[in-house]
């Protein structure tokens, strides 16, 4: 009686800890939670000079309380507090009709439409070279090198060039953004498709021979569908590359909007809150448009009889 | 290539009227092909490789003819150049030297004719496409319409036995299944050859006894003409009219065997004298070739 009593509520807490919400979600919500907790700390710790300056130059005394609630809502802290960031965040994205010039969403959508038009110039690119390459020894051999040059040589160094010369020849606004981001992710595109367009086995390759297949059918038929994997792996790759290009290519440009103008102007300014604010709309886009090509991978998988 | 051999010429002058399966009447039927069509005709074959340790001779000075309708097993251990000489009647290697005609052309040519269908020890299917598919897919490369696809679909399925499976996706089939898939989609186009590459090689005794039966069938009710590699001896004497025993460096043919049980034969013949026999002389064969060396 009493031991059985006893296990009732010991036993209570074990299977809460196997529910499949529990067990799927608990892991990610502690690290998340960790790092908040760090996150906090490591505000107190980076703001504490500055709030204890600042109550020294105003000549006011202070408590060792008074700075900590100052440094968890400094107006320009070093590290802005977890709750600053969310605040500014949510207040810019609802805080303004989504197309006024101070609504992160109005710079997020600016970022956005370069970072899809670079991402669609970038994947055709990268397709384009890995179909030149499979179907070319010669091409192999003379455009590898400088498709694996291309990637080593800063995007940083090459946005501003990019920028003066695509200006001289008359381009403004979203087209030479989206030239940067597309130069940044046909890279990952070229390389996956190559090992795709090659990915079919020897048989299935001969098979089509003893049909007395046109290399067009083999390329329609065969290396396509055998590719596809590779291609929603380097899409995901590409797409974040993508986000990132087009957030640099404002930058040297001196962009009036868009996230990496966003990014520019808070560090000018040093609103650091608001430099956070645009970091978060970043994280917040790519994992977005992630998802988006996952989502998409997962329907053409399941049509392609994936199990 | 120019024909070297009249076609009308007889196979082998040492077919032997008096062997042991003579007593079936079906017999005459099926060792008459002097009467019948060449669909290959290979003079003096030889295929040489330039490798790392040197030239290795794959074959050399092969010569064989077959009629149209006969089911040929080619046996011999690894290396003894049986899926290669397979693969030259197929077009997918060409020979360093002599001459062949299959189906009364070049083999490119009839590669390019779609003389043949090839089924490889793997079933090789492509796991995007559904079984239906799968066994579309040479037919849509070929420029068949719409219709004709469908009911071809549905024939060589129900030929091979897998009425039903059209929707599945090739890992849902066992690999039996699999490679029936495979056989169906080589016949689907209606080649005038079915060229078959140690096809259960990687399947268990028991499957194999069961689609060596169905093949056997497959070929009675289509009569095509099958080229068929294999390393089992009683795999080819129990399908074959014709055991090409062939020997490694050089790859050459030692012995050709006519082995003619009638064309509806059952797994039981195997236990008979004559078929203990055959498969004797064509073991006979294989030891002579010094396959069992090593």
């Amino acid at each position: 009686m009493t031991s059985s009593s006893l296990a009732l509520p010991l036993r209570a807490p074990a299977t809460l800890a196997r529910h499949p919400l529990v067990e799927r979600y608990a892991p990610l919500a502690t690290t998340v939670l960790a790092l908040i907790v760090i996150w906090y700390v490591a505000a107190v710790a980076m703001n504490w000079r500055l709030v204890s300056d600042g109550f020294e130059r105003e000549e006011v005394p202070y408590t060792i309380t008074d700075v900590l609630s100052g440094t968890m809502d400094a107006e320009r802290p070093l590290l802005p507090a977890p709750h600053q960031i969310v605040s500014t965040f949510f207040d810019s994205v609802f805080g303004y009709p989504p197309l006024a010039p101070r609504s992160l969403v109005y710079h997020s959508l600016v970022t956005l439409s370069a970072t899809l038009l670079g991402f669609v110039l970038g994947a055709a690119f990268g397709i384009v070279l890995a179909l030149m390459i499979v179907h070319s020894r010669v091409l192999e051999r003379s455009l590898l090198p400088w498709i694996i040059c291309s990637q080593m040589v800063p995007i940083l160094a090459l946005a501003p060039i990019f920028i003066v010369v695509l200006g001289a020849l008359g381009l403004h606004g979203l087209l030479p953004k989206a030239i940067i981001s597309a130069y940044l992710c046909f890279f990952p595109i070229a390389i996956g498709m190559v090992k795709g367009f090659t990915s079919p086995d020897p048989l299935q390759l001969e098979l089509m021979q003893t049909w007395s297949a046109t290399p067009r059918q083999v390329l329609w038929k065969l290396r396509w569908p055998a590719a596809v994997p590779y291609l929603f792996a380097s899409l995901k790759v590409a797409i974040t590359i993508s986000l990132i290009g087009a957030i640099v290519a404002e930058l040297p440009t001196g962009a009036e909007a868009g996230i990496g103008a966003r990014l520019l102007a808070g560090s000018y300014y040093g609103q650091t809150v608001q430099l956070w604010a645009a970091l978060v709309a970043a994280a917040v886009l790519s994992s977005g448009l992630i998802t988006i090509v996952a989502l998409v991978e997962r329907g053409v998988a399941r049509r392609m009889g994936a199990h | 290539m120019s024909i070297v051999s009249d076609p009308t010429v007889r196979l082998r002058p040492d077919d032997d009227p008096s062997s042991p399966a003579t007593v079936d009447s079906a017999f005459t039927i099926a060792s008459e092909p002097s009467s019948r069509r060449l669909v290959v005709d290979a003079q003096n074959i030889s295929l040489t490789f330039e490798t790392a340790d040197g030239r290795v001779e794959a074959l050399s000075n092969v010569s064989l003819q077959i009629a149209e309708g006969e089911f040929v097993s080619f046996i011999g251990p690894s290396g003894c150049g049986k899926t290669t000489m397979l693969r030259v009647i197929a077009d997918l290697q060409q020979p360093s030297s002599g001459t062949l005609l299959v189906n009364g052309m070049s083999a490119e040519n009839a590669r390019l004719a779609r003389s043949y269908g090839y089924v490889f020890q793997a079933p090789a299917l492509f796991p995007w496409r559904t079984i239906e598919k799968n066994l579309k897919l040479p037919l849509e490369i070929m420029g068949f319409s719409e219709a004709d696809q469908q009911q071809r679909v549905e024939r060589y399925l129900s030929l091979v036995n897998l009425t039903g499976f059209e929707r599945k996706f090739p890992w849902q089939l066992s690999g039996g299944m699999q490679q029936r898939v495979s056989i169906a989609r080589a016949l689907s186009f209606d080649p005038a050859m079915l060229l078959m590459d140690e096809p259960f090689g990687a399947l268990d005794e028991i499957v194999r006894d069961h689609l060596n039966e169905q093949l056997l069938q497959l070929w009675n009710s289509t009569e095509k003409t099958v080229l068929f590699v294999t390393h089992s001896i009683p795999e080819a004497v129990f399908l074959s009219t014709k055991i090409v025993v062939m020997s490694p460096r050089p790859g050459r043919i030692i012995d050709i065997i006519d082995c003619n049980f009638p064309r509806d034969r059952s797994l039981e013949i195997r236990e008979t004298p004559e078929f203990l026999k055959i498969a004797q002389r064509v073991r006979t064969g294989l030891r002579a070739g010094h396959s069992y060396d090593e």
